[in-house]
């Protein structure tokens, strides 16, 4: 078959690449509209959400007279109450909309109250008598062993043979590590409207990251068919996973009382209720036995990773698969045993967080590495080099996956040269030779982040794209914008495809009766798929637009001709023959030429065999590297990111400003999750971290003073978007650094002979007790 | 009735809501939706907002960010109110400029919030530079030296406190600095010296239309100069609101009503409409009553109103006491001190509050009033327990007496701050002051323990201990023990480092909770008692000892 439209020109290498964010004027004049903006519809309703005050039990009681009676109310919502579904769960059961009898983790959602003000609804859900009889809570991933507590079956992954490789290793090393989850804490906090409309039908406003989902809850809840259901989603002032499955439930709590009351109701979650009852990243339990010979190459490893799910699998089953996918990050072992669990707790529903698992994966492989350079006696960083993928050691991953691409040791090479690691490694050296309060770290640490979904059926996008007869042309795909820029990348693609200004373009709200079935916005997908849909349609009416002026205009029938027509700076082109572009598309509307197309596209080459263990999950890898030094009070474990220098891979970069905010922000996230961010529940499972002033992510000051970055910008091998790759999620782990720095400055207490234990997030309170413990250990020794 | 401007409209509202918050005015009744809610707490600064008031000398603004979530509508009062709604017309302000040109909004939900801080610092910044220029111009007439005109390029640490208040969840802040980098040091907007006059204006006639028969003669200066308008006609209510102009009013009305709430910054008083949904039935705003807003000095004593926000108060205080300065400004974010007031934040009596510690080790004590009489009480004896003060039913705090540190008691004039050097020889008597905090985030949190140290040494032997400590006990405390056993130890002996350490590992039983463990509080104790004794007896050497170095 010919390629279609074979000379078009490639996509541009200049800063004209970096367009300014769709919304920005709009974002920073505050006219940028997010759901509680909106111009509420007359005689609108508010909801308010009352939870359980126990970790596990049975609902004996729910007296909500009281409730009802309050002033304002207007309806009273219970699990028995809905018409339809009572489990919302993503991918398998366990998701009831309101407890009903069992009641699985503190906070846990029971009723909703509807009333004539959001004050009037969040007072009444006081006035609850809530009888809740308690049964003994699993609250940590040991107990949930013990009691063979499982959200889903455990996966395995192996090659070679662990087992015998450990024993005959020169060395070997054990190692544990509990890793802290992390809240969203998107700034917009979960929001829905829903507004009834004819008869059963109803239209949703809804901040979430899968709308496609929301509209199938939604149904299912209400026990119409899906068709029934719009959902429209403009915008989220952020999401990060946490709008992926649990918007869901507000929005079909919405639904329901619009349905029963007839009148327009907004469900809109007080924080410290967002907090309580939204799953957050999953805490982990992990653990690793490592062989490894005097040289520091590691030669067989058996990793256990334990996913603390919480009450329900959500989608905990694909994240621990990713953690697995990343427990070697970029580093090969010839003999390798990986065990993934999901274990089930009564916590709210552990969710999607940007990279979905893959960071409390990769952080093993980080922690093996430094376990290997404390006692081998080498730098952290020469390690890492020796244990690279490549023809030397080797290029199949313990998931059966050829690593094609070597980009990462050369990106660690420019990186340590432009970072100067080792003049600076030096200098900190003799600086806490002679400082014995404060003590500085250093690492750089490498990212590799498996591209697309592992849920295979998942890597589908659609797109609809209309001309109208101004030229002005109007994009709309599968995606959702909550602040990555995907919809100016989006429009950025149409324009090139068609040649046109970039204000020609509108991306308009994504919406479930444009583009149906979509897929959710996530695992750094949102461009890869959704780009090359609307680059599929573009090209549709290009075929169509190309032909007609063929045909017309030039009197050119042969399919040469149409297939060399260029579309470029706003006109249309064959050989020295030249149209406007909006003159071609009226010309074209008055020929019956069609000016709308819709677009599809899957990503090619992808498989994986649960079975086995075996296939290729990801279409390609991002890649990334980061160097941080920071600095730490042995008084006190307090500690500051001082310099940052970061080489990342995007491809070749759409939009270079967005990748690196992309980057940046990511890093910042990343270093919050290690460092500041920590979750704290008691002991009967009630979690305490429950608000901005007791859970505290990275403010302004926490921004390192020095922070590089750099794109690795180099053409994707694979056929992505015009090559370029996915950003969303791989910076992220680049703030592993961070966390290996500063257990680097831990280990100068102990002339780096000993590998600190340093569960994060590293707390000022973490850090110091891993101080004390290794000055005791120096001190006995 | 509160009359205002909202950014250029003249708003009067006979009636107001007791719980009635900014946040949800602007959103809910004037359907102004830039502002946003995030938390309604007060600590993500999505609802950043702007006051401007006038400066003692009617002609100077100033402008103060806020929370507006966290702030009740007794605050309007005589004061104009900017939203993000104001600042573009035509052309986009240039803070928004720079913000579309460094990519600094990505999700945009804290665009706002933040483009208002940029906007209050921008103002600042910009009013300094065109009153320098003056000043500049001026001097080179009479031929003289310009060296205060150096200053005219904003430092990326100005940013960070001008900011310290906004959460960001996408960007990693990066872009945000350097747009306000941008903005603030580049030339000023077209206009904008007549948008100033025509403000000023604005606020003069507002001020001058309230005034009558009943007005108050002008007061004096507010701290660092500015504020302080009795405007309000006397026992003004709007529904149950008040906002009285002395504390004769203040005394009959908590005698007519007495439950009703006293608020100052309300930073923590809102917290209980906004996160526990309580009513409050009657309210009275302590922001007329101009005593209760002086900062001044008495004796040997700078005496501090009650009422006096946190950040109008913190150039006097870091005068005298510039050990202070990081104390205060993590205290909390920038909108928060710029709200918070030093009396709320003793009598709300909480266990941690940062500020009771620090006035514990300077020997403060509180005046007290009823109206009727005054009394004072050492600080140490107004804390009774948790949340439970010596406040007796009808009383208020009127101010907070900190006893100057001797060489300023000493002569009557001020020294400059900026002279102030610790002796280092020892071998005279000096005062070894620190005030340490601890908490999990630098900026905007809460400590896991607050330790203030102050020791005064003659010929080398210490004469006098005093402490204060915050998140160890039910209340903030001192230890009488250090104090007793300290005495007459020689301080640089390494005996007074043990002894200390020993002590206040042992002296508190503090509790487990989200923000540390009690053992992690105990070690801490013992840490900051040597970080003190090393910041104060290293002679000479240069080994650091904070992570971050303040002035």
């Amino acid at each position: 078959m010919r390629k279609l439209i074979a000379t078009q020109q490639a996509y541009p290498t200049s800063d004209k690449r970096s367009q300014k964010h769709e919304s920005a004027k709009r974002q920073v004049t505050g006219t940028a509209r997010y759901v509680d903006d909106l111009p509420e519809p007359a005689n609108l309703l508010y909801a308010a959400v009352g939870t359980s005050n126990v970790a596990s039990g049975t609902l004996r009681q729910l007296d909500l007279t009281a409730v009802k009676n309050s002033t304002g109310v207007v309806d009273v919502i219970t699990a028995a109450d809905v018409p339809g579904h009572l489990d919302i769960a993503p991918v398998f059961d366990g998701d009831p909309l309101l407890a009903h009898k069992q009641v699985a983790f503190h906070g846990q959602p029971l009723f909703a109250v509807i009333a004539d003000s959001v004050m009037n609804a969040r007072r009444a859900v006081q006035l609850a008598k809530i009888d809740i009889e308690p049964t003994a809570p699993i609250l940590s991933v040991a107990a949930a062993h013990e009691s063979n507590s499982h959200v889903r079956p455990p996966h395995y992954m192996q090659q070679g043979a662990s087992d015998l490789a450990l024993q005959q290793a020169p060395h070997t090393s054990e190692g544990h590590l509990s890793v802290g989850g992390q809240e969203h804490l998107y700034l917009e906090g979960q929001v829905s409207l829903a507004i009834p409309e004819e008869e059963d039908r109803i239209l949703l406003y809804t901040s979430s990251q899968h709308p496609s989902e929301v509209q199938k809850l939604v149904a299912e809840v209400l026990n119409v068919k899906l068709h029934k259901v719009i959902v429209d989603m403009r915008r989220m002032g952020g999401g990060f996973g946490g709008k992926e499955t649990q918007a869901a439930q507000w929005a079909c709590l919405a639904a329901l009382a619009a349905r029963r009351t007839g009148r327009a109701v907004k469900l809109r979650l007080p924080r410290q209720q967002d907090m309580i009852t939204t799953g957050k990243r999953h805490p982990f339990e992990n653990h690793f036995t490592i062989g490894f010979d005097q040289q520091g190459k590691l030669l067989a490893a058996d990793i256990d990773i334990n996913g603390n799910c919480g009450h329900s699998a959500d989608l905990s089953d694909a994240i621990v698969d990713r953690a697995m996918f990343h427990a070697d990050n970029c580093y090969f072992i010839k003999d390798c045993q990986i065990s993934g669990y999901r274990l089930k707790t009564n916590y709210v529903s552990h969710t999607a967080f940007r990279g979905f698992g893959g960071p409390q994966g990769m952080i093993m492989a980080e922690a093996m590495m430094d376990r290997i350079a404390r006692i081998t006696g080498q730098d952290p960083l020469t390690v890492r080099k020796h244990n690279l993928y490549g023809k030397e050691n080797g290029t199949l991953t313990p998931y059966g996956m050829e690593i094609e691409h070597h980009l990462i040791a050369d990106m660690l090479a420019q990186l340590e040269q432009s970072s100067a690691y080792w003049q600076r490694r030096d200098e900190i050296k003799a600086f806490n030779e002679t400082s014995p309060i404060i003590k500085k770290g250093l690492a750089l640490t490498p990212v590799k982040f498996g591209i697309s979904f592992t849920a295979k059926h998942l890597n589908q996008a659609g797109a609809l794209v209309h001309i109208y007869t101004d030229g002005s042309i109007q994009v709309n795909h599968g995606g959702t914008e909550m602040g990555q820029g995907l919809h100016t990348k989006i429009a950025q693609i149409a324009a090139h495809e068609f040649g046109v200004s970039i204000d020609d373009i509108e991306v308009t709200a994504t919406r479930t009766d444009k583009v149906p079935n979509t897929s959710p916005t996530a695992a750094s997908s949102g461009t890869d798929l959704n780009g090359k849909a609307v680059q599929n349609a573009c090209q549709e009416i290009k075929r169509r637009l190309a032909t007609f002026y063929c045909q017309e205009h030039l009197n050119k029938l042969d399919a040469e001709s149409i297939a060399g027509v260029q579309f470029v700076d706003n006109k249309v082109t064959l050989e020295d023959t030249c149209i406007d572009f909006a003159e071609l598309v009226q010309a074209a509307y008055i020929g019956r030429v069609s000016l709308s197309a819709s677009g599809f596209y899957k990503t090619p080459k992808i498989h994986y065999d649960r079975e086995t263990g075996t296939g290729r999950p990801f279409f390609y890898f991002a890649y990334g590297a980061a160097a941080a030094e920071v600095v730490i009070d042995t008084l006190t474990g307090e500690s500051k990111v001082t310099q940052v220098d970061i080489l990342h891979d995007v491809g070749h970069s759409l939009n270079p400003a967005l990748d690196i905010g992309q980057i940046e922000g990511g890093f910042i996230q990343g270093m919050g999750w290690l460092t500041s961010e920590e979750l704290c529940w008691n002991a009967d499972g009630a979690l305490t971290s429950n608000n901005l002033a007791t859970y505290k992510i990275p403010a302004i000051g926490d921004t390192p003073a020095i922070f590089n970055v750099q794109l690795y910008d180099r053409p994707n091998e694979e056929e992505s978007i015009y090559h370029s790759k996915a950003v969303g999620e791989p910076p992220f782990m680049l703030a592993i650094s961070v966390w290996c720095a500063l257990k680097d400055a831990i280990a100068s207490l102990a002339d780096y002979q000993v590998d600190p234990q340093l569960d994060p997030p590293a707390t000022p309170e973490k850090v110091l007790a891993a101080i004390q413990v290794l000055k005791q250990k120096k001190g006995a020794a | 009735m509160i009359q205002f401007l909202l950014n250029d409209e003249l708003v009067t509202l006979d009636a107001v809501d007791t719980d009635l918050t900014v946040l949800s005015y602007l959103r809910e009744t004037r359907k102004l939706t830039g502002s946003k809610e995030g938390c309604a707490a007060g600590d993500c600064g999505a609802c950043t907002v702007v006051l401007v008031e006038l400066e003692a000398d009617n002609k100077t603004l100033h402008y103060r960010t806020i929370n507006s979530c966290i702030t009740f509508m007794s605050a309007l009062a005589g004061k104009q109110l900017l939203t993000v709604e104001h600042l573009a017309n035509n052309e986009l302000h240039p803070v928004q400029q720079a913000m579309l040109e460094q990519h600094a909004s990505q999700c945009g939900f804290c665009s706002p919030g933040f483009v208002m801080s940029m906007y209050a610092l921008y103002q600042r910044t910009k009013s300094q530079q065109t009153s320098a220029q003056k000043t500049s111009a001026q001097k080179k007439k009479t031929q003289e030296t310009h060296s205060d005109t150096q200053k005219q390029t904003l430092e990326r640490e100005e940013v960070l406190t001008a900011l310290s208040g906004n959460l960001c969840r996408c960007t990693g802040y990066r872009p945000i600095i350097d747009a306000t980098l941008q903005a603030c040091n580049g030339p000023s907007h077209a206009g904008f010296i007549e948008e100033q006059q025509k403000t000023q204006q604005r606020l003069l006639a507002l001020i001058e239309s309230q005034a009558d028969s009943n007005r108050i003669a002008p007061t004096p200066s507010g701290p660092s100069g500015h504020a302080v308008h009795s405007d309000i006609k006397v026992n003004v209510k709007a529904n149950n609101v008040f906002l009285p102009a002395n504390t004769q009013e203040l005394a009959e009305l908590l005698t007519t009503y007495p439950s009703a709430k006293l608020v100052a910054g309300g930073t923590d008083l809102a917290l209980q409409v906004t996160q526990a949904l309580q009513p409050i039935s009657h309210l009275i705003s302590l922001n007329k009553i101009d005593t209760l807003r002086r900062v001044e000095v008495q004796g040997d004593a700078l005496v501090i109103g009650a009422a006096c926000p946190l950040n109008d108060l913190q150039p006097k205080l870091t005068h005298y006491w510039p050990e202070l300065t990081e104390l205060i400004t993590r205290f909390a974010s920038l909108p928060i001190r710029n709200q918070a007031t030093l009396g709320g934040n003793i009598a709300n009596a909480s266990p941690i509050g940062d500020m009771p510690p620090a006035l514990l080790a300077l020997n403060a004590s509180l005046v007290l009033d009823n109206g009727q009489q005054t009394r004072r009480l050492p600080l140490k004896d107004f804390f009774l327990d948790y949340r439970k003060t010596a406040l007796k039913a009808g009383e208020w705090l009127d101010s907070i007496v900190i006893p100057l540190p001797s060489e300023f008691a000493d002569t009557v004039q001020t020294r400059d701050a900026s002279n102030f050097i610790e002796s280092t020889t020892l071998t005279e008597s000096s005062c070894l002051r620190r005030f340490y905090k601890v908490s999990k985030r630098y900026e905007d949190d809460i400590s896991a323990v607050c330790a203030a140290f102050q020791i005064k040494v003659h010929d080398g032997k210490v004469t006098e201990v005093n402490t204060g400590f915050g998140g160890v006990a039910a209340t903030p405390v001192e230890c009488q023990a250090l104090a007793t056993a300290l005495q007459g130890q020689t301080w640089q002996d390494e005996v007074c480092l043990v002894l200390g350490q020993k002590i206040l590992k042992e002296a508190f039983a503090p509790i487990d909770d989200v923000r540390a463990s009690a053992a992690y509080r105990r070690t801490l104790l013992a840490n900051l008692w040597q970080r003190f004794w090393l910041e104060t007896t290293q002679q000479n050497t240069a080994m650091p000892i904070r992570l971050v170095q303040h002035a």
